[in-house]
């Protein structure tokens, strides 16, 4: 998940909640109007083509997929699907709408908008980001290739059901079908808006949108029809964009703004959390993210595994801990503590100055040596990056930082030999779907270290890259915890080679008014943020 | 010495020449001054939760959000904000006069298509085109400095320009030249003579208009790279904090207001002592 | 006349061009790659291309370049990247509220700048003179954004007279116009006052004084007037002055303009919103230089005359 997460590296998508707190046994109630505010404007509402972590959520909830999750879990239900079956050989399944689900503009929902839909977010006209999820459906290639305009591996035999075929096993399939691209979205509505539909959009999920003047504000309503009962639980949202996390929150703490959606800014962290009506605003919750510092093995002299390795021994993660004013702890390895797979008994590498020093010696580098670090341009980014600087200078290392625009430094990156060093706030990895495989191809796979890639470490280990291809196929759910020790395994081993620094893990922390209901789960919800259908108005 | 004696007459001016020889004084001794190194993130420089500390007899002017002394951030911050005021704002000028000497000097094709590309370049949104050029060049001290007065030069060639104009329908340039004095010479020994108080005037009211530059591009989080400090990115750093820390915004915004001021006032105070007839003009 | 305008027209028109060029040709070269932006970290290489494809990225320089033109002839400001939207119509729904904080911003600093200057004109030398003159300086020596935030903070958060943030009623036009005008102000007092005072110094003023006009005539008649033609010039000029004060007012108060528009376009590296605003934004600045000039005659006969 991408793009957007500038402003504020404590926004991220993909979490979930430690404490429950205190609200989390209230009833939830019907009805109540609430606003929310964002910095950036909405860019897009159109699922094939929004790929942020603010329009994400909103998509969520405008449409929906055959495949869904429950309300703060990561458990996979099915949504407008009734029903599904998975072949023994995991290359084919099949789906049973639900009977009688309807767009919002009153048509009945076919299994030839399921295929539509997706063929559309695959097809290259579209200029959708999403289009590589569905690369296990068969005749894929085919349609990024341009030879032809649908996709032979989805079929509608009747209107009720939809069967894929895959060309290979893919155990993440049911979750990709559960991502804002695989959104159903009915044919004639996009034709009518003549390539506006991200503007005009028309679904079948919980909320309807009512009005939007583009840079102020979204509304979006109920949807009456929806297909759950006393689904959504709030009337109306209405979404006031343009607006600064810090103005945001006074405008919370006097009751005009119900959510502050960027979250709470290091700056008023401390101050609302040790004020009287803290733990009622504040929502702390750990999410699937890590921070990381990515060495570049294409460049010397990080080629050298004992650089890497002195490098990670080299970083005080707690000092920085604390300059997130406590809101991360230290990692250890790439996946986050809440991730299946995640392995609690890795210790990886301890800070210690010394050792990373006589490390250093050992591989030819006693005195140190100069080299680069890019990091983004928006605080606290560049702040991280000179508290690594001043770590690094501590064993000899002498670090130029350059910050620079998100796009500058995405450039560099996937560019070969370009960027020794970068610290990876602001960019960080936040899953796609709550599934380890979604941390290694494109970020620390053979896959992902090219021109233009995200592997910025460069680091391509084919062994690991066949051992993830092994685990993927696992696809028969007896086999889940099998597949996930596999993944866990993966993650660790590569920390011996050291192609990274995962530095922290950072919670989410959004501000909520104290009128807001629900457990602390649906406001950090680990697949959509904010979770605008279960959140509820308390009074 | 004519234009100081003069300005020591008049109160504002008096007390702008004072403030300059300070921030001047200020950079070059800041090592000998500096209480800490300006870089150095003290581990008791933050709160345990990691909050930066106000004012205190330690800490002069409180610390910043990495624990860094702030009162030494600014000293050092000095230096930079000054080398580039004057290298930025050195460099506009002598794009200015030249453009604008030649533009006014030169009829035709030459003189015509060098007026035009001034026009351009004004048409320009200032911010926006250095923006875009400081997201091109890697920012550091000099590329910011080069941004600056590649976008600050303009003003400079357009006033330049009306004063050549203004000269070479003068009596004495129209002499000399049916005199048949060469082209160098009319523009060395009679043009340029009367446009230095342009450029000495300019040299220093464009020193404030620069230090605020920089510090919007820094504000920005284009302008020069941690963690050398300026006045304008010890702000950006901290802007967020503006309620939490309120020190670490206004007092470094106070210190650049009162540079921008002084270089103002003396400039002000130049441009009547050398030019009466600009006298008050805005 | 008519033949002055079409030749400034013309003049307009190749400007604009230029900057479409200039611009142009600075986000060709910049190094970032917009294709790579929309397709996110979960895009597959041949996802990447094809973006690519489909926006005319892999076409060359010049061909590209001619695309853009020939919208740009039909009133066509291109599609957005990342918001799969006319440009044209994003800037048309955000350029109302930057034009309403332009017009609160100026109107602010000719109110405060006028009042200011003829004071400070009237009591030549004495202490409102000095204090006037003093403050103009410290007006255009304070940063933006500095500004920006304390009046937020003394105003909106303090004293909570005004809304910290947003747009719709008066009252938030408030505080953005205020921190671009009264910053801008000092300008415009000290030309009013040297303009103001070169009247004053006149024959026919004094001679007027002596016959016993009083004072509120002889600043209203005569002498304010005189300062009309410098502070419509001014105005024109400002402009510019305002176009990059914005981009710095809109961050900090939420004001839906198009200086956010920018702001995020440049994050994003969304080249046609970027080279939309910037023409946009020209063609502000030259229409109010082009007024500025074309007013001149209207408001000082001596001008007309010549």
């Amino acid at each position: 998940m991408f793009k957007r997460w500038l402003r504020n590296s404590t926004v991220a998508t993909a979490l979930l909640l430690a404490p429950l707190p205190a609200f989390a046994q209230d009833a939830p109630k019907q009805g109540g109007e609430i606003v929310i505010t964002y910095k950036d404007d909405i860019a897009t509402l159109d699922p094939a083509i929004g790929y942020d972590w603010v329009n994400w959520s909103m998509i969520k909830s405008l449409f929906s997929r055959l495949m869904d999750y429950t309300p703060g879990t990561t458990e996979l239900v099915p949504s407008l699907a009734e029903s599904y079956e998975v072949a023994p050989d995991g290359l084919t399944y099949s789906f049973k709408l639900r009977k009688g689900a309807k767009f919002t503009n009153g048509r009945e929902i076919v299994a030839a908008d399921v295929k539509y839909s997706i063929e559309r977010a695959v097809d290259p006209k579209t200029q959708g980001p999403g289009a590589g999820f569905f690369g296990a459906i068969k005749g894929f290639d085919d349609l990024t290739g341009g030879k032809t305009t649908a996709l032979e591996g989805i079929e509608a035999p009747d209107a009720s059901t939809v069967v894929f075929h895959l060309s290979r096993p893919d155990a993440t399939f049911l979750h990709v079908l559960a991502v804002n691209f695989a959104s159903v979205v009915p044919k004639e509505a996009v034709e009518a808006a003549a390539g506006d539909f991200g503007k005009k959009p028309v679904g079948s999920g919980t909320f309807i949108l009512r009005d939007w003047t583009v840079g102020q504000s979204l509304t979006f309503e109920r949807n009456p029809d929806y297909f759950i009962k006393d689904m959504p639980r709030i009337d109306k949202f209405t979404v006031e964009v343009g607006q600064e996390p810090l103005v945001a929150l006074l405008r919370l703490q006097k009751g005009e703004v119900d959510i502050a959606g960027d979250g709470i800014p290091p700056a008023k962290f401390l101050e609302i959390k040790n004020s009287p009506e803290g733990a009622e605003i504040i929502v702390d919750g750990q999410q699937l993210h890590t921070g990381y510092l990515t060495l570049n093995t294409k460049v010397k002299p990080f080629d050298d595994v004992k650089v890497r390795q002195a490098v990670n021994m080299a970083i005080n993660k707690e000092r920085i801990t604390r300059i997130l004013n406590g809101r991360a702890t230290s990692a250890n390895q790439p996946l986050p503590p809440l991730m299946p797979g995640y392995d609690k008994g890795f210790t990886g590498y301890a800070f210690d100055v010394e050792k990373a020093k006589a490390l250093l010696a050992e591989a030819g580098h006693p005195d140190g040596f100069e080299t680069i670090l890019y990091s983004t341009n928006t605080d606290p980014q560049p702040r991280i990056a000179q508290a690594i600087q001043q770590d690094l200078a501590a064993v000899g290392i002498k670090a130029e930082v350059r910050a620079l625009a998100q796009a500058n430094v995405i450039a560099a990156g996937g560019t070969e030999g370009e960027a020794p060093m970068i610290w990876s706030g602001g960019m960080a990895w936040i899953a796609d779907f709550p599934d380890p495989s979604n941390f290694y191809g494109p970020i620390l796979g053979c896959s992902g270290a090219v021109q233009g890639g995200w592997n910025w470490s460069w680091y391509c280990n084919e062994d690991l890259d066949a051992r993830a291809v092994a685990a993927d196929s696992m696809s028969d759910p007896a086999k889940a915890a099998e597949r996930q020790a596999a993944w866990g395994k993966i993650f660790t081993d590569i920390m011996a080679d050291a192609p990274w620094v995962p530095v922290t893990n950072e919670r989410r922390v959004v501000a909520k008014s104290p009128r807001m209901g629900g457990a602390g789960e649906i406001y950090v919800d680990p697949t959509r943020v904010i979770n605008y259908d279960a959140i509820y108005v308390k009074q | 010495m004519r234009a100081v004696k003069a300005m020591v007459r008049q109160p504002a001016a008096l007390f702008g020449l004072i403030v300059v020889a300070l921030v001047v004084f200020l950079a070059v001794a800041a090592p000998l001054i500096a209480p800490y190194s300006p870089d150095e993130q003290m581990f008791d420089g933050l709160t345990l939760e990691g909050a930066p500390l106000p004012p205190s007899a330690q800490f002069l002017l409180g610390t910043d959000t990495l624990g860094r002394d702030l009162f030494s951030r600014l000293l050092y911050g000095a230096r930079t904000s000054l080398v580039i005021g004057l290298v930025a704002n050195g460099i506009a000028v002598a794009i200015g006069l030249l453009i604008g000497i030649l533009s006014g000097y030169m009829r035709g094709i030459v003189g015509g298509a060098l007026m035009r590309f001034t026009d351009l370049m004004m048409a320009f949104p200032a911010l926006l085109l250095a923006i875009v050029l400081a997201a091109l060049l890697r920012p550091s001290l000099w590329i910011v400095a080069m941004v600056i007065a590649l976008v600050n030069w303009v003003q400079v060639a357009r006033i330049v320009y009306t004063e050549t104009r203004g000269l070479v329908e003068r009596d004495f340039i129209l002499a000399e030249r049916s005199l048949g004095a060469g082209h160098g010479r009319i523009l060395f020994h009679h043009i340029l003579p009367h446009l230095v108080p342009t450029a000495i005037v300019w040299g220093t009211l464009g020193i404030a208009t620069t230090v605020l530059l920089e510090a919007t591009l820094s504000f920005l989080g284009i302008g020069v790279q941690p963690p050398t400090p300026s006045w304008g990115n010890i702000i950006f750093e901290s802007q967020s904090y503006f309620q939490a820390a309120p020190w670490l915004v206004f007092i470094p915004g106070a210190v650049i207001l009162l540079t921008a001021l002084s270089f103002n006032l003396v400039g002000d105070a130049l441009r009547d002592i050398l030019d009466p007839t600009q006298r008050g003009r805005g | 006349m008519v033949f002055l305008l079409l030749r400034r027209l013309v003049q307009t028109a190749l400007i604009l061009l230029g900057v479409a060029v200039i611009t142009f040709l600075l986000l060709y070269a910049l190094p970032a790659d917009p294709a790579r932006m929309i397709a996110g970290r979960s895009a597959t290489a041949q996802t990447v291309a094809n973006i690519r494809r489909e926006l005319g990225l892999d076409q060359p320089l010049l061909a590209q370049f001619w695309n853009y033109l020939q919208g740009l002839f039909q009133g066509d400001l291109g599609r957005s990247y990342a918001q799969k939207t006319d440009v044209g119509a994003l800037i048309a729904a955000r350029l109302p509220a930057t034009l309403i904080l332009m017009a609160a911003g100026i109107a602010v600093e000719v109110v405060l700048g006028v009042f200011l200057g003829v004071l400070a004109a009237v009591r030549r030398g004495g202490f409102v003179d000095r204090f006037v003159m003093m403050a103009s300086f410290v007006g255009v020596s304070a940063p933006q954004f500095v500004a920006a935030l304390l009046l937020l903070y003394v105003f909106a958060v303090t004293l909570a007279w005004f809304p910290m943030s947003g747009f719709g009623t008066p009252a938030h036009v408030v505080l953005p116009a205020l921190t671009l005008g009264v910053l801008g102000a000092g300008w415009y007092a000290r030309m009013v006052r040297s303009a103001m005072i070169d009247v004053l110094n006149q024959d026919y003023v004094r001679t007027a004084r002596a016959k016993g006009l009083s004072s509120a005539r002889i600043v209203f008649r005569h002498a304010l007037p005189n300062a009309l033609l410098p502070i419509i010039a001014m105005i024109g000029i400002d402009i510019g002055q305002f176009m990059s004060g914005v981009v710095v007012v809109e961050a900090v108060y939420g004001w839906p303009g198009i200086g956010q528009l920018a702001w995020q376009a440049i994050q994003q590296v969304d080249i046609p919103i970027i080279m939309g605003v910037t023409l946009v934004s020209a063609l502000a600045i030259v229409l109010g230089n082009l007024i500025a000039d074309i007013l001149a005659p209207l408001v000082d006969p001596r001008i007309r005359a010549r």
